[in-house]
């Protein structure tokens, strides 16, 4: 019940947000929404066992799904985010079937391939995907929702309202899944695949499963991206993209489907925090970017401390109730 | 046929550089487990790190040297201080703070030199030299000669010394070395320190012809991994004989083939990766490797 309140003070926080920030801040935040999803759809693979580094991939799939659909084709773009997230989903259900082949670091190596060589092919197939110079979206207001009129909310704002409405119902969407006998299954394969399996767990599906489920959320996350900053190319989704949302996922590690949150917010508002520091230029990429690695780093030597402090602190709350 | 030889020569000098890198991989991924993402990285720092030596007036092969015994050093340090306390956890906690020290390390080289590419004095001329009517270029052989004494070194390293003898005692079996008196924990980081330095030989050969920038060794590292995957991963001499495949194939596609074109070079050494670890993933050397359902 104590989540139940916790998710509902958050939704009126998002809800409040716009009308207290500024539209630059506004903007922001819409990206941390799609960075969020995508963070909860590999959190959800982190739960099976499976790990990726090129999840920014199946965010270019989406994104580049939702920009075809709405340049070449005239769809709208609230309709182009379901079919990103099936396109997404089917291709990644298609490569989750080899990677039951892979393990652990294999797993990693493949995926991080498929991150690093996605841009080199969305530059060769140009005729489909517009090549290095990409797919623009400006300047088709009847395709937004803006443009259509609801609810008469300026451009910036209606962005904002449609990624955290995504966000929020793919959150509950993920919250339901990870505590029904999906998310338990999961967690048995996770734990011990013989055990699982033992108990009459059939762990090929569901890892293929958890692989399609990641890969569509992060498709939607690709499309929401796309709609936001109206315009892709092969550099939108480059391997670092994939590397952050690895850094997003592993904090999600920290507090269940919770740090995931936490996960987006850093991932957009890391250079910010890092200008603080004196003596350091956050024109320049590299410290940002160093940030990043040792925020990483520094997660995966603190993990098994703070799992040991929260499972401590779980105990005592057990030998509490009567 | 020239211009076979030739790409054949060029594709040496590639596949040796790869495998340079491919055997570092392999050093660490014998003895832990562990794919070493930051491995490409590490060597780019490497090189950063001789460039600077060379700037301040040192001439190439002294500076060389230095950068080998720091890159060794630096590795040793890292695997002592940061690596060895994850790998009390699951492995692929260690997987991931590779790659925590993949963005880590390409943000410091960006940090301190910048994201502009530079040229890299290397030891050897681009003139060609003439054999039977075939021009080769002197910096491609002389990478071959310089990969080829790296490996030949290694494998004396490894089959001739002491030192060699424990590092395989803690590859092939950590707990029963640790019993009859190797210090395992000191020789993993040997190990770290070995890969390092090989990585930096990798990067300094890479540096003339690729230009030095913090993402140099990105695609390398790629190619490293195929060239390592398709040797055998727990491989040395796999290593070094997929990256040479590996470097001729990827030149003679990008020759021959004109769909494959420099473009898709990436893409064939992905579907060399996918390939062989779906058809056969111990390799053309490693040891196939079985496990308990």
């Amino acid at each position: 019940m104590r989540r139940l309140y916790a998710v509902g003070v958050t939704v009126l926080v998002l809800v409040l947000l716009p009308f207290v920030l500024s539209e630059f801040r506004t903007v922001q935040l819409a990206t941390v929404g799609a960075y969020f999803i995508a963070v909860l759809g590999l959190d959800v693979l982190l739960e099976s066992g499976q790990v990726s580094l090129g999840h920014g991939a199946f965010m270019a799939v989406g994104g580049y799904t939702t920009a075809i659909l709405m340049a070449n084709h005239g769809v709208q773009d609230v309709w182009t985010i379901p079919i990103a997230a099936g396109v997404a989903g089917g291709l990644g259900l298609l490569f989750g079937i080899p990677a039951l082949r892979l393990s652990g670091s294999y797993l990693a190596l493949a995926t991080f391939a498929i991150a690093i060589v996605l841009p080199t092919l969305l530059k060769k197939f140009d005729h489909f995907t517009g090549g290095s110079t990409g797919i623009t979206l400006f300047g088709r207001p009847t395709q937004t929702g803006h443009g259509t009129g609801y609810l008469g909310l300026t451009n910036n704002t209606w962005l904002y309202a449609l990624t955290w409405l995504v966000g929020v119902l793919v959150f509950l969407l993920a919250w339901w899944l990870l505590a029904s006998r999906f998310g338990r299954s999961l967690r048995a394969v996770r734990d011990s695949e013989l055990a699982a399996a033992a108990s009459g767990v059939n762990r090929s599906a569901y890892k293929v499963a958890a692989f399609g489920v990641s890969a569509a959320y992060a498709g939607a996350a690709g499309a929401l991206y796309a709609i936001n900053v109206a315009y892709v190319s092969p550099d939108t989704f480059p391997i670092q993209l994939s590397l952050f949302l690895l850094v997003g996922a592993v904090m999600g590690a920290f507090g269940s489907i919770w740090g995931a949150l936490a996960g987006a917010l850093l991932i957009q508002f890391l250079p910010d925090i890092v200008g603080v520091l004196p003596h350091v230029d956050t024109k320049q990429a590299g410290p940002a970017t160093f940030f990043y690695g040792a925020v990483l780093v520094a997660l995966i030597l603190l993990l098994p401390f703070v799992l040991r402090v929260a499972s401590s602190i779980a105990d005592r709350s057990y030998s509490r109730t009567p | 046929m020239a211009n076979f030889l030739q790409q054949v020569v060029s594709g040496l000098a590639s596949g040796g550089i790869y495998g340079s890198l491919a055997l570092a991989l392999v050093i660490i991924y014998r003895s832990t487990g562990v794919l070493n993402f930051a491995q490409g990285e590490l060597a780019t720092l490497s090189t950063f790190v001789c460039l600077a030596l060379l700037d301040h007036g040192w001439s190439f092969w002294p500076a060389f040297a230095a950068t080998l015994a720091l890159s060794f050093a630096g590795g040793l340090v890292l695997q002592r201080t940061v690596v060895r306390p994850a790998q009390r956890g699951p492995q692929i906690g260690v997987v991931i703070l590779t790659i925590g020290l993949l963005i880590a390390v390409n943000g410091l080289t960006t940090w301190i030199w910048g994201g502009a590419a530079r040229q890299f004095p290397g030891p050897f001329s681009t003139a060609p030299i003439h054999v039977g009517g075939v021009a080769f270029s002197k910096q491609d052989l002389g990478v071959i000669a310089v990969s080829l004494v790296t490996v030949a070194l290694v494998g004396l390293l490894f089959s001739r010394t002491k030192l060699g003898l424990g590092l395989r005692a803690t590859a092939v079996n950590p707990n029963e070395a640790r019993l009859v008196g190797v210090p395992v924990g000191w020789l993993l980081g040997v190990g770290w320190g070995l890969a390092a330095a090989i990585g930096a030989v990798a990067g300094v050969m890479a540096a003339p012809s690729l230009f030095l920038e913090p993402n140099m060794m990105q695609a390398v590292l790629l190619y490293a991994f195929a060239a390592a995957v398709l040797g055998g991963m727990d491989s040395p001499l796999g290593a070094v004989v997929g990256g040479l495949i590996l470097g001729v194939l990827l030149n003679l596609l990008g020759t021959y083939v004109h769909w494959v074109g420099g473009e898709l070079r990436l893409a064939a050494a992905l579907a060399v990766i996918l390939g062989v670890l779906l058809v056969r993933p111990s390799g053309l050397f490693g040891s196939r490797s079985v496990t308990r359902a």
